[in-house]
């Protein structure tokens, strides 16, 4: 596969959260060795209307008469937002710059950031986004309005920031001996992101039988395939609310995790278990999809 | 899929869809009134349709902001049903007219609608506005001067309304003019008709009933003649809407989807007792206007026009005639495509022609599919004798060998056939005729036959006569673009070869 094709995507939209994504793509990006693109879209929020005129006449023209004036007043709002977004990427293009990347690329687009997304899916290699964008930015109770939609869409890495830029020195996999979280040690350990990093690779199991002796061959794998340093760990319990202390317990930089195995209605039933960890989680969450 | 919609579709402009829902509703109650007099139904079958169908689209329709309800163009053509064979028969063809349009949008025929050329377009809602105002005219023949005073103070009122400070744009000037009217007759206890007077309103909610018609062959008869162009004038303009509202709101729209959506709307009305009904232009530009766009306005429209109906029969009844037509003749000047006129002068005349055939057929015919059908069958004439100019033939004569080469280069079909077998000269006496025909493309098999003929013809002149390129000149006889679509294979064919 041609790596010059797969960049490092950062969304960036001007909240708190930007430069952290900033950050982190940066460092995903000189660590994995590919390029980084910034993406800032101008979401046009259609659906609301720009002008409201309830005097609810129609005569001569009126219809020539009122798309002049809904276009003269998009244009406005367009010609503003394009400006703001723009200063944006250029600010945070001087930071990845300084932090080492040597060459970002910038882009910005029109529409919606999910439907963007999935047309540029093929371009990405890892996306990185912030956990709330601009409308949610004080509400830290809450994750971003597009965010599970984004990760249910595509299919490729996503890391979720959602605090300020430090480098990851200790990684945790939450491991749950599935099929993608299989995959997901199959890329972690081919992947140079994690190399000469101190992996926990937590279990959480329902019943006291499991043994750390059990997680040997998973942990062999990434010692040998990826260089990787491995502390297995079994804990016994309700997985988010565990892997959230044992994270806080030994200091961990970023959680490793495979993301919505199950359908939105399952999700919708029972709760799903990574939203639950994107909520809890103080840590940016690394989704292998 | 019919079903699903997305959460901003509903939620996301609130306030501006309720407010906008309410302007709509208020205006549609005089529109649905009319139009059932229009069709010769009591004024509850028609504002029983507008209701249940804004409320059906609202959830099934593909383009949110569009508001459907009774409409004039569907009215005009039920007039003889209703008066031959009774309402049962126009219910149980309004349900025929759903389930037409709902196979319609299975077989995805709103992808059609790009035949329906720009003129088309225009003459369509110009001839939409002419029938809108001469439906009209009976409520304004007859009558005494009161009704013209009534009419033209109406007019009045919903133009120069807006215009006052504060209260003007935030009261829908129709509703003004329907009030201050109303008041108006009732205080001076003027003899003049009012709604009450064309039949039946509405006093509870809608029932559901099945068509009491016999379900026979002869039935269907009856009914299908009806059915189709319903169906197909229903979908015209619901697409045609749906565009302009595409244009307007500067979002896309799911055609195929609008059509199901349709149908499923006529066939709840049909079942409700309501007369069949698509998209509204001159309603939804006022939905528009006022700041609808999602779903949330038309439902809103469509729940708030029943309510009120029913609340305040025996007040809608008192409403005056001449009220509504103000308001109707409000909606056909909204609705006419004046700048149509203006560029009269500018565009070029076949054009012109398509939009004045398209809108003289609609009027003289009171039925909207002959005249889009006339439209774009013109439409379509002019496009081919255009396109037939892009053909000529150059040749040149090897007198030492008494060769002629002919080089054929353009479009060859049905309409340049004639051109391309007058540009050879068989009058000529040579010993052999070369035709090239690397960069013409034969269209059909009346272009092929053309070429059989010329070759023959110079033959029994005694010529020898070679053809080249002819593989490649065939390849444009292809019933479908489908597997030619991608550029390479479109240079292929149109390119130089």
């Amino acid at each position: 596969m041609n790596t010059n094709t797969n960049r490092v995507l950062a969304c960036i939209d001007g909240s708190i959260l930007s430069e952290a994504v900033c950050d982190y793509a940066a460092w995903i990006a000189q660590r994995v060795d590919a390029p980084l693109k910034l993406l800032h879209m101008i979401d046009h929020h259609h659906e609301t209307a720009a002008i409201s005129d309830l005097s609810g006449n129609i005569g001569l023209g009126s219809q020539e008469h009122l798309l002049e004036e809904l276009t003269a007043v998009e244009q406005q709002r367009s010609k503003l937002r394009l400006q703001q977004g723009k200063l944006l990427l250029q600010a945070a293009k001087e930071r990845v710059i300084q932090a080492g990347i040597a060459d970002p690329d910038s882009n910005q687009r029109h529409g919606s950031l999910v439907e963007s997304l999935i047309e540029l899916e093929d371009s990405i290699r890892v996306l990185v986004i912030g956990i709330r964008g601009k409308v949610h930015e004080n509400q830290p109770d809450k994750i971003g309005a597009k965010l599970e939609s984004i990760i249910r869409s595509l299919h490729k890495p996503i890391l979720v920031v959602n605090d300020a830029f430090k480098a990851p020195q200790r990684i945790m996999i939450a491991y749950d001996g599935s099929k993608a979280a299989d995959k997901a040690i199959d890329i972690v350990a081919t992947s140079p992101l994690y190399k000469g990093l101190t992996c926990h690779l937590v279990y959480v199991s329902k019943d006291a039988t499991a043994t750390e002796q059990w997680l040997q061959p998973v942990a062999d794998k990434l010692t040998s395939a990826g260089g990787i340093e491995v502390i297995s760990k079994i804990l016994l319990g309700k997985p988010d609310q565990l892997l959230c202390e044992y994270q806080d317990k030994h200091a961990i930089d970023m959680v490793v995790m495979g993301a919505f195995s199950h359908t939105r209605i399952h999700d919708l039933l029972l709760g799903s278990f990574t939203a639950k960890m994107l909520l809890n989680n103080k840590k940016p969450l690394l989704l292998l999809r | 899929m019919l079903f699903l919609s997305k959460k901003q579709d509903w939620l996301g402009n609130i306030r501006g869809d309720v407010l906008a829902g309410l302007v709509v509703a208020l205006a549609l109650i005089p529109e649905a009134i009319a139009f059932s007099i229009i069709a010769g139904v009591d004024p509850k079958v028609g504002l029983y349709a507008s209701f249940c169908i804004a409320v059906i689209t609202a959830f099934v329709g593909g383009r949110p902001g569009m508001i459907s309800a009774a409409t004039g163009a569907m009215a005009l053509l039920m007039v003889t049903l209703v008066k031959d064979h009774g309402l049962q028969y126009l219910l149980a063809a309004t349900l025929l007219t759903g389930v037409l349009q709902i196979i319609a949008g299975y077989l995805k025929l709103g992808s059609l609608m790009s035949f329906v050329s720009r003129s088309v377009v225009t003459g369509f809602v110009n001839a939409l506005a002419i029938l809108i105002f001469m439906a009209q005219l009976p409520e304004l023949t007859h009558v005494t001067w009161h009704v013209y005073a009534m009419t033209t103070g109406g007019l009045a009122i919903i133009y120069l309304f807006p215009y006052l400070p504060v209260i003007g744009k935030s009261l829908p000037s129709p509703l003004v003019c329907i009030v201050a009217l109303t008041c108006i007759a009732i205080y001076w206890q003027l003899d003049i008709r009012t709604v009450g007077d064309m039949g039946e309103l509405p006093d509870t909610l809608p029932v559901f009933l099945w068509p009491e018609v016999p379900l026979t062959l002869e039935t269907l008869q009856i009914i299908l003649p009806y059915s189709v162009p319903l169906a197909v004038v229903g979908l015209l303009e619901s697409l045609m809407t749906a565009t302009i509202i595409d244009d307007l709101t500067d979002t896309p729209s799911d055609k195929n989807r609008e059509c199901k959506g349709q149908g499923l709307a006529n066939i709840g009305a049909g079942l409700l007792g309501g007369m069949a009904g698509c998209a509204m232009i001159g309603q939804s530009v006022i939905n528009i206007k006022s700041g609808g766009r999602g779903r949330l306005s038309t439902l809103i429209a469509g729940s708030f026009l029943l309510i009120m109906v029913v609340f305040l029969d025996a007040w809608i009844s008192k409403i005056p005639m001449a009220a509504l037509v103000s308001v109707m003749i409000m909606v056909s000047i909204g609705t006419f495509s004046w700048s149509s006129i203006a560029n009269l002068k500018q565009h070029p005349l076949s054009t012109n022609a398509v939009m004045l055939a398209t809108v003289t057929v609609v009027v003289w015919t009171h039925n909207l599919a002959f005249g889009v059908f006339v439209g774009v069958l013109l439409a379509s004439l002019f496009f081919a004798n255009k396109i037939s100019h892009f053909m000529y033939v150059e040749s040149e004569l090897d007198e030492a060998n008494s060769t002629r080469t002919y080089r054929v280069i353009g479009q060859i079909f049905f309409n340049s056939a004639d051109k391309f077998i007058a540009a050879f000269d068989f009058k000529e006496a040579v010993d052999k005729v070369v035709i090239d025909l690397h960069r013409a493309h034969f269209w059909d098999i009346t272009s092929v036959t053309a070429l059989d003929k010329a070759v023959i013809k110079f033959r029994r002149e005694g010529a020898d006569v070679e053809l080249i390129g002819m593989n490649e000149a065939t390849t444009t006889i292809v019933d479908r673009f489908g597997i030619h679509d991608k550029p390479e294979e479109i240079e292929k064919i149109i390119g130089g070869h």
